[in-house]
């Protein structure tokens, strides 16, 4: 009787599952490639060069409305420069940033977070205390302050990201490890004469990679975040390369002129940030061998 | 083979928590080749932690104050950690309690369970696949193939039990401990999987040492009992004397309160006050023995 409504509902649940999380890993993953490869191909995609100045052109609005000019499909902004193509050279920059931050950050906080997780006693302690202090600083003002000292230039930008952020996969790895060490199997192999690393990495890890799946993805939405935040108030790259934080807090200067500069930018953001996190979770859902 | 060598010797073995309080109180017990003997008690009498004890898992806060465990009549506590974890792994294994935690969710029940026989037996992995088929077999698993692809979650409650019962024996130990194997089960399959360890035992001719709290698979599967309360061993017999006689005043507790077929709607008698105030003043007693000889 328990038996058949347990195994019903959990049909049920695989099913609808399945279907949601199908189609929000398709557009998710949609848009991301098409951003990503946008990105790669950049100088071939672009139908213009995104740093050409031209104050004839500027402040043109995109295709559909009257006053455009053909080839500059998203409008221009106030130095006559082609929105279309600044958006994606700008790709580049979140996605490197996004890929490089969100990896350096998830192979330190997961490390330190299976270590401390599944041995616990002082290890956990000392690791929980760093996480803990770590996380009582403002984020963003402790990445404008570490972008400050470390200077301007993308490699400041992912140190500065992949440092405040550790803490997060630190945190969701070291529950989901603490779970798992408690479970019989670990016990288990212990009796079958494996030492503690071997369980830690051949046991335990495999059981939270689907957790870290998730989280890398999530966390490369919030790098990209972060990155726009950093460009917003000129921290960023100190070159001219285009980025959609910069582009953004160019918009604002001419939104009542121009609010294509402001709306664009934006919108590819919040698409490429939401697409980020539905994509980890959509991967959880369909690679996780308990879920599935 | 040494007949008259214990396959497990436990002698006057005591654990504490990190509060100083005693868990297992100068436990004494052993278990001759392939024989299976049943520890029962009440929750927290201390059945599962005589069973991690042997099996080297002890909980971190828990600490061995005093006893040896012989295990072949090789001191366990003389050992190196390593030589320690190798002895334990060839000699002995381990049919959980609870068959869903006790396989890892994420990896398939084949590589699960040979695993062991290739790291300790130092096993080829063919050898290792033939062997683990043979028991499958055993456990009247009939279509292997399918078995050993699935993940836990695939299979139900009984036929997890049957994997971890044929990886428990595939290995040949010679101690099993069995702890509390048929509970998390429904009653029908409690059954079959108690018969298939019984039959099991008697074929590999195993030593079980069989940690429950249910006195009708006590009667079903053991030679012999010993009855804990509170980390003591209060009563020790043959399973067929403790029945027909038993001598603890607290073992005839237990069996009042066990429900019988015969009669099931005669009330339960929980046990009763003066046992249990008797149980009280004897492990005082020991307490302060063990007090006074330990300064």
């Amino acid at each position: 009787m328990d038996e058949a409504r347990n195994s019903r509902s959990r049909i049920s649940r695989r099913g609808s599952s399945r279907h949601g999380s199908g189609a929000r890993l398709w557009l998710a993953g949609g848009w991301l490639l098409l951003a990503l490869l946008a990105a790669i191909f950049a100088p071939l995609v672009a139908p213009q060069d995104p740093l050409a100045q031209d104050l004839m052109f500027e402040r043109l609005p995109p295709f559909w409305m009257s006053g455009s000019e053909p080839g500059f499909w998203l409008g221009t902004d106030s130095l006559g420069r082609d929105l279309l193509s600044r958006l994606i050279f700008g790709a580049r920059i979140a996605f490197i940033v996004a890929f490089a931050a969100a990896l350096a950050a998830c192979l330190v906080g997961s490390t330190l977070g299976l270590i401390s997780g599944y041995f616990g006693g002082w290890a956990d302690r000392i690791i929980s205390r760093i996480v803990d202090v770590w996380m009582a600083f403002p984020p963003v003002l402790f990445a404008i302050l570490l972008v400050a000292v470390l200077g301007t230039g993308l490699s400041s930008v992912i140190i500065a990201i992949a440092v405040i952020d550790w803490t997060r996969f630190c945190r969701v790895i070291r529950a989901e490890s603490m779970g798992q060490a408690r479970m019989d199997y670990v016990e288990n192999a212990r009796i079958a004469g494996y030492g503690r690393i071997g369980i830690m990495l051949r046991e335990v890890l495999p059981n939270v990679v689907p957790s870290i799946m998730a989280l890398l993805s999530l966390e490369m939405g919030i790098a990209v975040i972060v990155e726009a935040i950093l460009s917003f108030v000129n921290l960023s790259i100190s070159t001219d390369d285009p980025t959609w934080g910069g582009i953004i807090a160019e918009g604002r200067l001419s939104i009542h002129q121009a609010w294509w500069v402001l709306v664009f930018p934006l919108v590819t953001l919040i698409l490429t940030v939401l697409s980020f996190s539905q994509f980890g979770e959509g991967l959880k859902a369909r690679f996780d061998p308990v879920l599935r | 083979m040494n007949a008259t060598r214990p396959c497990l010797d436990i002698r006057s073995l005591s654990t504490v928590l990190p509060n100083g309080a005693r868990v297992l109180r100068s436990v004494s017990l052993s278990v001759q080749p392939s024989e299976v003997r049943a520890l029962v008690g009440e929750s927290g009498a201390g059945k599962t932690m005589i069973g991690k004890a042997v099996l080297g898992v002890l909980p971190l806060s828990v600490r061995i104050v005093e006893g040896d465990m012989l295990l072949e009549g090789e001191d366990l506590g003389r050992l190196q950690p390593k030589a320690r974890r190798t002895l334990i792994g060839a000699r002995t294994a381990l049919i959980p309690q609870d068959p869903l935690t006790a396989l890892n969710p994420s990896r398939r029940i084949g590589p699960q369970m040979t695993d062991r026989l290739v790291r300790i037996l130092g096993w080829s992995g063919q050898r290792a696949d033939l062997r683990i088929r043979q028991l499958l077999d055993e456990v009247q698993i009939r279509d292997p193939d399918r078995v050993l692809k699935c993940y836990p979650h695939e299979l139900s409650g009984g036929m997890r039990q049957r994997v971890l019962i044929a990886a428990a024996f595939a290995a040949e130990p010679r101690l099993i401990v069995a702890d509390e194997p048929t509970t998390a089960l429904d009653v029908t399959v409690q059954k079959q999987i108690l018969r298939l360890i019984a039959q099991l035992q008697r074929e590999h001719g195993t030593a079980i040492l069989f940690v429950t709290h249910d006195l009708g698979v006590v009667a079903k599967i053991s030679q012999k009992v010993s009855v804990l309360y509170a980390g003591k061993v209060v009563e020790e017999a043959e399973t067929a004397a403790l029945f027909a006689a038993p001598q603890h005043p607290y073992t005839r507790a237990l069996m009042a309160a066990t429900p019988r077929y015969t009669d099931p709607f005669a009330s339960l008698k929980p046990v009763d006050e003066a046992v249990l105030a008797g149980l009280a003043s004897e492990i005082a007693a020991a307490d302060q023995a063990w007090k006074r000889s330990h300064g």
